[in-house]
């Protein structure tokens, strides 16, 4: 369960983000706590990945703070942003595996990067990594053109977790998948949540996914963030979010989920 | 024994583990765990209580060490054990399991034979060398259908195709022709002077360009501009399955993107040889001017005198075999591109070498045919 009353692992502030005349955020507020699956949710072109970038330090703000682990990104040292990272793991949309390495090398590639550790211990962890996200130990040495995109993401949140970061952000995890290869990838989650004690920060379209692991969701809706449950979400009355969580395909999600 | 010591206890072991089992400490761990030879022969007890906070890694190292121990089966259990140690035993040995049951992947066989490779090499330049043939087969076979559809020469694109490999290259193929030119004639001068043979100098600049440098320059430059562009422009679009889309359309990707690059090539390389001809003469003009105090009517009176008939068609006569080889080379390597990025800079890169190697082969051949043909 969440833990609502410690530090907050991302505090965003007073965020603004903008690109020319055009504003993607607008003094935008955002919070996530120790071991929840906070899911981030908004249309097509409501600066969702420009978030996420934010967050990740590949962009900087044009006002407001972002912290991560009461540490503001922007103010870094060197040292101190190379140690950071090694605390979190990202996935992208389309899993940005390094196409010429086979998946144990894209997974032995942060560890190669950040310790320095003989071959078969290298061998070792990712037969461990590919161990927790289910892929077979034949995987290991195929690359990422022979894999279906089941496995392509299943490998990108390998390579994700192979410094044992506790805290995960996933870009749409289960955006192009069939909806069983979905629900395997939403238990996966879920039982590395609760096993790993990660905190996870997830970008997604998928109400399916939504539904079933996010503790709690924030959405963004003119500039800003609405943070609430699922189920204050379900009252909240605002149009856009009223139409997003009570579209046709947000009540067979649901049904399905509460049914 | 920095991480771990194992000691008698009574019938059993105990196995007490201790300091830092963070990841960065894992290759120390390891290393003692492999030191571990004892048997253990009887219930191990694994004490983790001077442990603080250990990472995933060594303790599935430590799990896997243990399995490897342990094969007579006596129990081990924990004391004061992470949190994720039930979750890691459990993953550890069903991953042994499927392990055991051969759905590891193949161990990689022995270096391969002096024989072996020999053999793998044939049979792969064989495979390649039907590839090409197949490649030159259908291009042939779009030509062929061209005559009862002029459709499928798709002029628009070949019109192109000649901007982006002939007008764009104006500049730099003329640039170079006249910088080549004007090397060999002052190099040719230096030489020529010391017999008071200065005049031959308009011989010199005017057979050697015009035969052999015009071209071989203008086809291995273009061969470096839109060789690697036709190799790094297909692969692309092979890597986006754009030419699947083209073919599950019913279009041929060889009649919409092969042909019509080696058309502009056959159309574009020997105007740039024109070019490259005319502004090496003009640089050989313009050093015999300059540096051999040769006015200019009597540059092109000697001029006249030393071509033959055949001289500027014995060079440009070449320009359209360079061409369909460089074309060819280009849209191939292209079109065999799969998979990877890796892969897109390979061929690329194979194609601009293997065009221009293909080039000066083949203007040795001609160099030999007009030889023995007095051409």
């Amino acid at each position: 369960m969440p833990d609502t009353t410690s530090t907050p692992v991302i505090r965003v502030h007073g965020l603004v983000s903008r690109f020319g005349a055009q504003i993607v955020h607008d003094a935008l507020d955002m919070e996530v706590h120790p071991n929840e699956i906070f899911g981030v949710v908004g249309g097509s072109g409501a600066g969702k990945s420009v978030l996420l970038r934010t967050m990740l330090g590949l962009r900087r703000p044009d006002a407001g703070t972002v912290e991560m682990y009461g540490e503001n990104m922007q103010h870094l040292s060197r040292t101190r942003r190379a140690a950071l990272v090694r605390d979190y793991g990202v996935t992208f949309q389309n899993g940005a595996l390094i196409s010429s390495l086979t998946v144990a090398q894209n997974i032995q590639l942060p560890l190669r990067e950040h310790y320095s550790l003989p071959e078969d211990t290298l061998t070792e962890l990712a037969e461990l990594n590919l161990a927790l996200v289910g892929l077979p130990p034949a995987a290991a040495g195929k690359y990422p053109a022979q894999l279906s995109g089941g496995m392509v993401k299943r490998a990108a949140l390998a390579r994700a977790l192979s410094l044992e970061p506790k805290l995960l952000f996933l870009d749409e995890p289960t955006s192009g998948l069939d909806p069983i290869s979905a629900a395997s990838f939403d238990e996966l989650l879920l039982y590395l949540h609760s096993e790993l004690r990660l905190t996870v920060v997830m970008i997604t379209h998928d109400l399916d996914t939504l539904f079933r692991t996010c503790s709690r969701v924030g959405v963004i809706v003119d500039h800003r963030m609405t943070t609430d449950t699922l189920n204050g979400m379900l009252q909240n009355q605002d149009p856009w979010i009223h139409e997003y969580f009570h579209g046709p395909r947000a009540r067979a999600a649901e049904e399905v989920e509460h049914g | 024994m920095n991480a771990l010591a194992l000691d008698r206890r009574g019938n059993g072991w105990a196995l007490m583990l201790k300091g830092d089992w963070s990841l960065g400490a894992m290759a120390m761990i390891e290393n003692e765990l492999k030191m571990l030879t004892t048997p253990i022969d009887g219930a191990l007890v694994c004490d983790w209580s001077q442990v603080a906070a250990p990472a995933i890694g060594p303790v599935w190292a430590l799990l896997t060490r243990l399995a490897e121990l342990n094969a007579g089966g006596f129990p081990v259990t924990h004391i004061a054990e992470p949190p994720t140690l039930d979750f890691l035993r459990k993953l550890n040995s069903e991953r042994r399991a499927l392990h055991d049951a051969g759905m590891a992947p193949p161990a990689e066989g022995r270096p391969a034979q002096f024989i072996g490779s020999l053999g793998r090499w044939t049979y792969d330049q064989g495979i390649e060398a039907r590839g090409a043939l197949d490649f030159f087969g259908r291009i042939v076979k779009v030509l062929g259908e061209a005559f009862a559809r002029p459709g499928a020469l798709r002029a628009p694109s070949l019109v192109r195709h000649i901007y982006e490999t002939g007008i764009t290259a104006i500049p730099i193929v003329s640039l170079i022709a006249f910088l080549i030119s004007v090397i060999v004639a002052y190099l040719g001068a230096q030489q020529l002077s010391r017999f008071g043979a200065n005049i031959f100098v308009v011989d010199l600049v005017t057979i050697s360009v015009l035969r052999e440098m015009g071209v071989l320059l203008t086809a291995i430059i273009v061969a470096g501009r839109s060789g690697s562009a036709f190799a790094a422009e297909i692969g692309v679009m092979q890597l986006n399955e754009e030419t699947d889309a083209l073919s599950a359309m019913g279009m041929n990707p060889i009649e919409i993107l092969v042909v019509p690059r080696i058309l502009a090539l056959i159309i574009a390389l020997p105007l740039l040889t024109v070019i490259a001809d005319a502004m090496g003469l003009a640089g050989g003009g313009l050093l015999s001017l300059v540096n051999l105090h040769i006015p200019l009517p009597q540059f092109t009176s000697r001029l006249r005198e030393s071509l033959s008939s055949t001289t500027f068609w014995a060079g440009l006569i070449k320009a359209p075999v360079f061409a369909v080889l460089i074309g060819m080379v280009g849209t191939y390597r292209g079109m065999q591109v799969r998979e990877s990025a890796r892969e897109l800079g390979r061929l690329t890169t194979l194609a601009v070498v293997q065009s221009i190697f293909m080039v000066i082969l083949a203007d040795a051949l001609f160099a030999v045919l007009f030889v023995q043909i007095d051409f």
